[in-house]
C-alpha cells in the first residue's frame, strides 16, 4: 500500500482540472479511505457514496467539455450533521431526528455544490452541536486521531477527526461558543469562526441563533481561507446575514504581519497552568514579533465573566430554537395520552442528557420572575464584554489566546462534571459572545504528541487580519507535514 | 449546607413547562446539576451593571425588508412525507379538543 500523500484541497482542485486525475477516482478512494477508518473514529454518521460518486462524475464531464469549473471542482468536503443536506440523512446526533430527511440544502451546502465540492458525507457531533467532546452525540463519540483514548473536542468532533486524519481535505463545523475551534486545537487543524452575519445560517439548524455560525476547517490556513471564500457572503434567507463585501483571504495570507499590533491580555497569559500550551503560545509571539508584529498589552476586564454569560444565553436561545421538536412535523413521535403527554414523552426520549439539561436551564432563566435576574442580566454583561473588545482593539489589530486550557483530554475525564466541560472553553467563548471573527491554528505539538493550538480574535469582518497571523504562526510553529500516527 | 438555588418543585415546574417528562431519579440528578451551574453563575450578581443597556445582537446590523417577489415554496407531500403522521394534505395530531357529540 502507498502512503497516504496528504493532499491539499488545492492539489486536488488543480490535478482534476488537469486531467491527472478524474473527480470519481479521487472521490471513491477518500470514500474509501472515510470507509477504512470511521470504525475506529467514528468522525462521520453518514457516508452518501451515491451522492458523492453522482457529483464527482458531473464535475469528469464538465472537465472534459471544457466548461469553466468552481474554486473547489473535485474536492472532497465533510458537512457537519446539524447542516441540512437535501434528500440526505441529517440528525444532530440527536434520536429526535433519526431518519430525518431534510427538503432542502442549507445556504452554505448549496454554495459548496455550486463551487463544485463534492460533499462525502455527515460528521459526528455533540447532539445539537452542545458540548466540548463529542461525547454527547447519541451514536457514540469521535476519537481523537492523535490518541484514540482522548476526545476530539466538540461540537464538531467529527468534522476536525475526519479533517486531521486526512478523510477529507476540508469540513464545515459550526461554531456557538467554540465549537470549531476548540476542537480544531484538539485535532491539529486550523478551525475558522466567521464574525456573525458573514455566513448564512440557512439550513443550519438552531442551536443559538445570536452565537451560531458555520465556519471552515482545513489542515492548512491558506485552504481554510479557500473554504471561507467560498461559503462567506449575503444570503437573503437568513436576516442576520451582512450585506459586507468578501475579502480576499487566500491573498491576506501572503500579507504578512509588518506593522500589525498582536495584543495580548496579561490575566490571560499568566493564568495558562499548562506548560506545553504555554510553550505554544509563546513560539506563536514569538514568530509574530520575528515577522515584524509589535506585541502590545490590552485588558479584557470582563472577559471572566464570559462562561456564565453564555450559559444563560446560550440556553435560553436553545430552549426556544428546540421547542420544534415536538414530534409532530419530522423524527420521533413517542404518542401519550394525549398531545401534551405527546410532546412531554417524545422529548424525554429523543433529547440526550445534555441537551435536557440545557433545555432546562435556559428554560428558567427565561421564565416568568427570573428573566431579569438571569437572562437580561446576561445580556447587559454581554455589553461589558463588548465594550472590553471595542477599547481593547483601539490598541491593537487582534488579540492572542491560547484556544483550550489543556491539550486533548481524555475521553470519559469531564463526563460527570457538566460545570467543569463548560470550563474546556473559556478562551473561545467570550470573541462569540461580542459576535468577533476568531481562528485556532496549530502552533505545535505537547511532550505527549498532542496537538496545541493557538486563537486569534479580530474586529468585525476583519477575517484578513486572522489569515494574515495565522500563516505566519503555520510557517513559523505550525505542524508542518506531522500527521496523526499510524494514518 | 445552603439552600438549593434551584429546589425540587422548581425543577418540576421547569420541566413542565419544557414539555420534558423526567423520571423522579433525573429530576433528582438535573436537581443538583442546575443548582452547581446556577452556584457558579451567581458571580454575575456582584457586578454593578446600573445603567448598562442589554446586547441582544452583538453586531449591529439592519434587517431590510425583502423585495416582495413571489418565489417557489416548498413542496408539501415532501414536507409532510418526514411527519410522523399525516392526514388528508396536514399534520396529524393527537386529540387536543373533546367535542361533545
Amino acid at each position: 500500500m502507498t502512503a497516504f500523500p496528504w493532499e491539499s484541497a488545492h492539489a486536488i482542485r488543480d490535478q482534476v482540472l488537469g486531467g491527472e486525475r478524474s473527480a470519481v477516482e479521487v472521490a471513491r478512494d477518500y470514500l474509501n479511505r472515510a470507509e477504512a477508518h470511521n470504525s475506529e473514529l467514528s468522525a462521520f454518521l453518514y457516508l452518501d457514496h451515491e451522492g458523492a460518486l453522482a457529483a464527482a462524475a458531473r464535475v469528469d464531464r464538465s472537465v472534459h467539455a471544457g466548461e469553466s469549473l468552481g474554486p473547489l471542482a473535485g474536492v472532497p468536503v465533510a458537512v457537519k450533521d446539524n447542516l441540512c443536506t437535501r434528500g440526505v440523512p441529517t440528525t444532530c446526533a440527536s434520536k429526535i431526528l433519526e431518519g430525518y430527511l431534510p427538503p432542502y440544502d442549507a445556504h452554505v451546502v448549496e454554495v459548496l455544490r455550486r463551487a463544485d465540492a463534492i460533499i462525502v458525507g455527515k460528521t459526528n457531533l455533540d447532539e445539537f452541536a452542545m458540548g466540548s467532546s463529542n461525547e454527547n452525540s447519541a451514536f457514540g463519540p469521535v476519537h481523537n486521531p492523535w490518541s484514540t483514548d482522548r476526545a476530539p473536542g466538540g461540537s464538531s468532533g467529527g468534522s476536525a477527526t475526519a479533517t486531521a486524519a486526512g478523510l477529507v481535505p476540508l469540513a464545515l463545523g459550526s461554531d456557538t461558543g467554540g465549537s470549531v475551534r476548540q476542537p480544531g486545537a484538539f485535532c491539529g487543524i486550523t478551525a475558522f469562526k466567521p464574525t456573525y452575519g458573514r455566513v448564512s445560517r440557512y439550513g443550519l439548524i438552531a442551536f443559538a441563533s445570536s452565537l451560531d455560525q458555520v465556519g471552515p476547517m482545513a489542515r492548512s490556513v491558506r485552504e481554510s481561507a479557500l473554504l471561507l471564500e467560498v461559503i462567506a457572503g449575503h444570503d437573503p434567507r437568513d436576516a442576520t446575514s451582512a450585506d459586507a463585501p468578501v475579502g480576499g483571504y487566500q491573498q491576506a495570507c501572503d500579507r504578512g504581519v509588518e506593522g500589525l499590533r498582536i495584543g495580548v491580555v496579561r490575566e490571560q497569559i499568566d493564568g495558562v497552568q499548562d506548560g506545553d500550551v504555554k510553550t505554544g503560545l509563546e513560539a506563536s509571539l514569538g514568530a509574530l514579533e520575528e515577522e515584524g508584529a509589535e506585541l502590545v498589552e490590552v485588558e479584557l476586564p470582563h472577559a471572566k465573566h464570559a462562561i456564565s454569560v453564555y450559559y444563560l444565553i446560550a440556553p435560553a436561545e436553545a430552549s426556544s430554537n428546540l421547542a420544534r421538536f415536538d414530534g409532530i412535523r419530522y423524527g420521533l413521535r413517542v404518542a401519550g395520552t394525549d398531545l401534551i403527554d405527546t410532546y412531554n414523552k417524545t422529548r424525554a426520549a429523543g433529547f440526550g442528557a445534555e441537551v435536557r439539561r440545557r433545555i432546562m436551564l435556559g428554560t428558567y432563566a427565561l421564565s416568568a420572575g427570573y428573566y431579569d435576574a438571569f437572562y437580561l442580566r446576561a445580556q447587559r454583561v454581554r455589553t461589558l464584554i463588548r465594550r472590553d473588545y471595542d477599547a481593547a482593539f483601539e490598541r491593537c489589530d487582534v488579540i492572542c489566546s491560547p484556544t483550550t486550557p489543556t491539550p486533548a483530554f481524555a475521553l470519559g475525564d469531564k463526563v460527570d462534571d457538566p460545570l467543569d466541560m463548560y470550563l474546556a472553553d473559556i478562551y473561545t467563548v467570550p470573541p462569540s459572545i461580542a459576535g468577533l471573527c476568531a481562528v485556532s491554528t496549530p502552533c505545535g505539538l505537547s511532550r505527549q504528541g498532542l496537538p496545541l493550538g493557538v486563537q486569534f480574535t479580530g474586529r468585525p469582518f476583519a477575517e484578513e487580519v486572522l489569515f494574515r497571523v495565522a500563516q505566519v504562526v503555520e510557517d513559523a510553529c505550525g505542524l508542518r507535514g506531522r500527521h496523526p500516527p499510524g494514518l | 449546607m445552603a439552600d438549593p438555588r434551584i429546589t425540587l418543585e422548581e425543577v418540576l415546574h421547569v420541566a413542565a413547562l419544557a414539555r420534558l417528562e423526567l423520571t423522579e431519579e433525573e429530576a433528582a440528578k438535573m436537581q443538583s446539576e442546575l443548582d452547581a451551574i446556577l452556584d457558579y453563575i451567581a458571580e454575575l450578581e456582584a457586578l454593578d451593571l446600573e445603567g448598562v443597556p442589554p446586547t441582544f445582537h452583538s453586531i449591529p446590523m439592519d434587517a431590510p425588508f425583502r423585495a416582495d417577489v413571489p418565489g417557489r415554496c416548498s413542496d408539501r407531500s415532501e414536507i409532510l412525507g418526514e411527519a410522523p403522521a399525516s392526514d388528508s394534505g396536514g399534520f396529524a395530531v393527537p386529540i387536543v379538543l373533546e367535542v361533545d357529540t
